[in-house]
């Protein structure tokens, strides 16, 4: 299965969102060497980078798709999202507070790229004017995960 | 996909009981319903989500709205989840401080009578 490729390019609509998710769940559960714990993880990590993609293509009323592409890898299996949205700088997300202080419940939204980087053992967000591109490495071993 | 939202009282508690998976498509109708709840009166709210197959930050930026909107009428949102896929999210971003995070609907109503959350995790061998 290593090199495999599988690619899909979903309109950027809230509603595909969820067949993103299955389609790379189902490719990541054929991979024996990922537990479903992981596989799990990775979910919810796509569903966040497909989000973000989705509404990066709202923002600047594009009717342009999602792309999502996963490929099997020697070290596990590597799924990136793409976007051509309007970009952002990765290394200036807002900082939540605490969640001891109270201001904490004033912020709603902004816990997806924290998400991502938590849940995969290696990301990269490339961003520029044309778009942004996430990729996802979830190792066969979880316990090489580095962040 | 679909998203089955039920409600129902009790002990003084509205129940929210949440079916299927949350994510962005879905969290706008789960969000809806929340502030129709709170518009209702009903400030003292459980969210089941014994029944939640999927939930990403999307979800938990509604639940965390919720919670701020509840607070700001002396209200409080509690949670049911023993899902270790869902927990995880929680524990990940930190709001399992934020939120009273329960094993049953009945534990969780049962907070009105007093319980604390360390008396419950002794109470485990109680009937």
């Amino acid at each position: 299965m290593v090199g495999e490729v599988v690619a899909l390019e979903i309109p950027a609509r809230a509603e595909f969102v969820a067949l993103a998710r299955l389609v790379v769940s189902a490719l990541a559960a054929t991979d024996t060497q990922l537990a479903d714990a992981r596989v799990d993880d990775l979910k919810i990590a796509v569903s966040e980078a497909c989000t973000n993609a989705i509404e990066a293509h709202d923002s600047v009323d594009t009717d342009e798709r999602v792309r999502v592409r996963c490929r099997a890898h020697d070290r596990g299996l590597e799924v990136s999202v793409e976007d051509q949205g309007p970009g952002f700088d990765p290394s200036d997300l807002p900082d939540h507070p605490p969640v001891t202080d109270p201001d904490r419940l004033k912020f709603e939204r902004g816990l997806g790229i924290p998400l991502i980087r938590a849940l995969v053992d290696e990301v990269e967000i490339t961003s520029s004017g044309g778009g942004t591109a996430v990729r996802l490495l979830m190792l066969h071993a979880a316990d090489d995960a580095t962040d | 996909m679909d998203l089955g939202l039920d409600v129902s009282e009790r002990g003084g508690f509205a129940v929210l009981s949440v079916h299927g998976e949350v994510d962005v498509y879905t969290a706008p109708k789960f969000r809806e319903r929340l502030i129709e709840l709170v518009t209702e009166g009903k400030h003292q709210i459980v969210v089941d989500l014994e029944g939640v197959d999927f939930l990403d930050s999307t979800g938990l930026g509604v639940l965390v709205g919720g919670l701020k909107r509840l607070r700001s009428h002396d209200g409080d949102l509690l949670l049911v989840c023993t899902q270790s896929r869902i927990l995880k999210v929680f524990e990940i971003t930190g709001l399992t401080k934020v939120f009273s995070i329960h094993e049953s609907v009945d534990e969780a109503t049962g907070v009105a009578s007093g319980a604390t959350t360390e008396d419950r995790a002794g109470d485990s061998a109680d009937v």
